[in-house]
């Protein structure tokens, strides 16, 4: 047995059945750094596998968030912003909050760290096949819908999808994430970009200016029953926006978010993410608003 | 399914063989209360105890556990690397567990044990265990056992069930584990089937006619979750808590946990620890937002997830076996029958039916 297989030992519980331990994080190595936003606290972290055989292992969906352990501070859940389609790394972009996250935007690239996961459910891309997707987004949220995007334009994929719209907002231009692939999606015509920047002095600026939910209001497609809206943000942008999408007549069944409660398992058992009966760890983060509509919406 | 007397002259020596076999455990008092402790080769469990002040449920899932080790030192190969510690998971037996704390073990079984996920420590711990039951034949006035799911004399989730009769016990072995366990210490005294089974059941009968606080939970189900959140009561439920946690770390049920690393020099160790849902960090996001940010909320997310959201997830019973131990020793005397009841109730009076 090599070094790292001795690290992913086995369990086994009952006689004959041997189980996985799921707290157990993956090894990995960070392998890129890139700072997103003007003001540092936005960093993508690439990360690469010890193990190659985990990057399997791994296997997800453009929705899912993994569990970064920063070993000797904790972990912390993340949303998933590379793409399946991408081979080779994962990758997530960590905002400077607290204790881990400022951990973390000290390290450097080869440091050892480990991912577990991937957890969660994913955007409904088996019922959204064939229907036309608006993605909704602000601030750093942007994340999995960067993997979502990069998913749906994968050669592979993009004759699955129909018209697709993104509205993305930040608070200026120096705060939007992944600057250099928005510019390219902005010149694709397979793609329509609406960018926004709540407010801004660059006489260059030739995008939109102002909050995300007037953006919709303009930009965003009138609702049928063939158009999903995906909605990524923080609470007050998702507050306003949902009346937008109700004047333009989305059905909650329809509307697509994620969640992020506070989290420490990731795997629905240490109690401390539930809305109502519903583990946002496991049974979401992704929701329909009609389903979070059953329940105490305690997010 | 076996009986078997064991005359209390032979529980010393008993005990004495089993502790070759099994890491023993079972109440012994402790200044003013019992608690579950090692039982060591010649000490004996007092049984007299009706119930211990913490449930056992540590004995599966201890107040803080280790789970990884690690080192930080960048000289070793595998610095920063998560390694699994191991972990003492030959036999242990639980002697005079209430029936109560034994059932509680399996409504937190759904919650450690899943189709996707399996907790590897609370399982290889709960499976290396021995439950050796005794009956209560006077239960506590606060106890609410057989409304909530359980009984005194109830065998769901022992190995063993011990009956005291004077100058023995009566031992019906449940299991094969119990047997084994019966059969380590030398108890082979077998009586007969029928007789046996009669004298525990009349014992049992006399048991739960004393138990005369009962509980309503039969509405609950049908009852909407948002209507049930939003109803008027939690103010009044919550008013006198002062959040203590009390009620969560001394429930057989509450699994509620958080992951933490320890760090000492160069090498640390990640370890989980109980968590309550009564604390307002428990919820707190990074960015200082906190979805439970009243007592209101926290004393709410408790009752709505015992009697509520568990009762909807699993489709089964509620997540409360009625030892009572947060009736009596909530230091503000919040009282679940009285929280069930209303929660059991809200909505009833305006329900007419169609007919
Ligand atoms: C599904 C999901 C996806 C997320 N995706 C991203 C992302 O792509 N990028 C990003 O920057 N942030 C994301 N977050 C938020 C991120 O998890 C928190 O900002 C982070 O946990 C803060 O940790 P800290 O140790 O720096 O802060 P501290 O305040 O020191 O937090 C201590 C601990 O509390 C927990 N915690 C605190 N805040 C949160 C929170 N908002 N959500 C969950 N757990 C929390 C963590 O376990 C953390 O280690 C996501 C959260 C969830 C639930
Ligand atoms: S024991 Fe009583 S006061 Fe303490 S948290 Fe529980 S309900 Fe509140
Ligand atoms: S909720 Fe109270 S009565 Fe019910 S099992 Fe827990 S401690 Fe016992
Ligand atoms: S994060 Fe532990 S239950 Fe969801």
């Amino acid at each position: 047995m090599t070094f790292y297989e001795t690290v992913n030992v086995e369990y086994s519980i009952f006689k004959g059945a041997s189980v996985q331990n799921p707290y157990l994080p993956y090894p990995v190595r960070i392998d890129g750094i890139v700072v997103e936003s003007e003001d540092k606290n936005l960093k993508t972290f690439k990360f690469v596998f010890l193990n190659p055989e985990d990057e399997a292992k791994f296997a997800y969906k453009s929705g899912q968030f993994a569990e970064l352990s920063v070993t000797g501070k904790g972990e912390i859940p993340i949303g998933i912003a590379s793409s399946p389609t991408e081979k080779g790394f994962v990758m997530f972009t960590v905002n400077k909050v607290g204790l881990v996250s400022s951990y973390l935007h000290a390290m450097k690239v080869g440091d050892i760290m480990g991912i577990r996961g991937p957890f969660g459910n994913w955007f409904p891309w088996e019922q959204m096949e064939g229907k036309n997707i608006v993605i909704i987004g602000g601030g750093f949220a942007f994340t999995t819908l960067r993997s979502s995007i990069i998913y749906m334009l994968d050669p592979a994929n993009r004759s699955k999808f129909k018209d697709i719209n993104v509205i993305y907002g930040a608070r200026a231009p120096g705060m939007l994430l992944y600057r250099d692939e928005l510019v390219k999606w902005e010149k694709r015509d397979d793609i329509n970009m609406h960018i926004t920047v709540d407010g801004t002095d660059d006489p260059n600026w030739k995008y939109n200016t102002g909050f995300v939910p007037t953006i919709t209001e303009q930009k965003a497609p009138v609702a049928d029953d063939n158009t999903y809206a995906i909605v990524c943000g923080p609470p007050i942008m998702i507050k306003f926006t949902q009346p937008v999408l109700d004047k333009l007549g989305y059905s909650h069944d329809k509307i697509i978010m994620s969640l992020e409660n506070r989290m420490k398992c990731g795997i629905g058992m240490c109690g401390r993410c539930n809305i109502g009966k519903e583990f946002v760890c496991k049974d979401g983060p992704v929701f329909t608003l009609e389903q979070l509509n059953k329940t105490p919406r305690e997010y | 399914m076996k009986f078997i007397k064991i005359e209390k002259e032979k529980w010393a020596v008993g005990l004495e063989k089993l502790s070759d076999a099994y890491r023993l455990f079972g109440p012994v008092k402790e200044s003013d209360f019992h608690n579950f402790k090692r039982i060591e080769k010649g000490e004996l469990p007092d049984l007299i105890c009706l119930n211990t002040r913490l449930s056992p449920k540590t004995l599966v899932y201890p107040q803080a556990e280790a789970m990884f080790e690690y080192s930080l030192d960048e000289s070793r190969e595998d610095h920063h690397i998560m390694k699994e510690i191991e972990k003492d998971i030959t036999p242990q037996a639980v002697i005079g567990i209430r029936p109560c704390d034994a059932k509680a073990f399996i409504l937190v079984r759904k919650n450690f044990d899943t189709p996707e996920y399996q907790d590897p420590y609370w399982l290889r711990a709960y499976e290396s265990t021995t439950f050796v039951g005794l009956a209560c034949h006077f239960p506590c006035t606060s106890c609410f056992c057989t409304t909530a799911g359980c009984g005194p004399f109830h065998e769901e989730g022992l190995d063993v069930l011990l009956v005291d009769a004077e100058d023995h016990y009566l031992a019906k072995a449940l299991t094969d584990k119990g047997e084994g366990f019966l059969s380590a210490a030398g108890w082979d005294a077998e009586v007969k089937k029928d007789r046996a089974a009669k004298q525990i059941e009349a014992e049992k009968q006399k048991a739960e006619d004393k138990i005369t606080t009962l509980i309503n939970t039969d509405r609950l189900k049908q009852i909407d979750t948002v209507d049930l959140y939003k109803a008027p009561f939690w103010e009044d439920v919550a008013f006198s808590c002062i959040n203590c946690g009390t009620c969560t770390y001394v429930c057989p049920t509450c699994w509620c946990f958080d992951i933490q690393d320890e760090n000492r020099g160069a090498s640390g160790m990640r370890i989980r620890i109980w968590d309550s849902c009564m604390f307002p960090l428990f919820t707190l996001h990074g960015s200082g937002h906190n979805p439970r940010n009243t007592k209101v909320h926290r004393v709410r997310q408790r009752f709505m997830h015992k009697l509520k959201y568990y009762v909807d997830k699993y489709d089964s019973g509620i997540q409360c076996v009625g030892c009572g131990r947060c009736v009596r020793l909530c230091p503000v005397n919040i009282d679940i029958r009285r929280v069930c009841d209303m929660m059991n109730n809200y909505g009833a009076g305006q329900d007419t039916c169609a007919a």
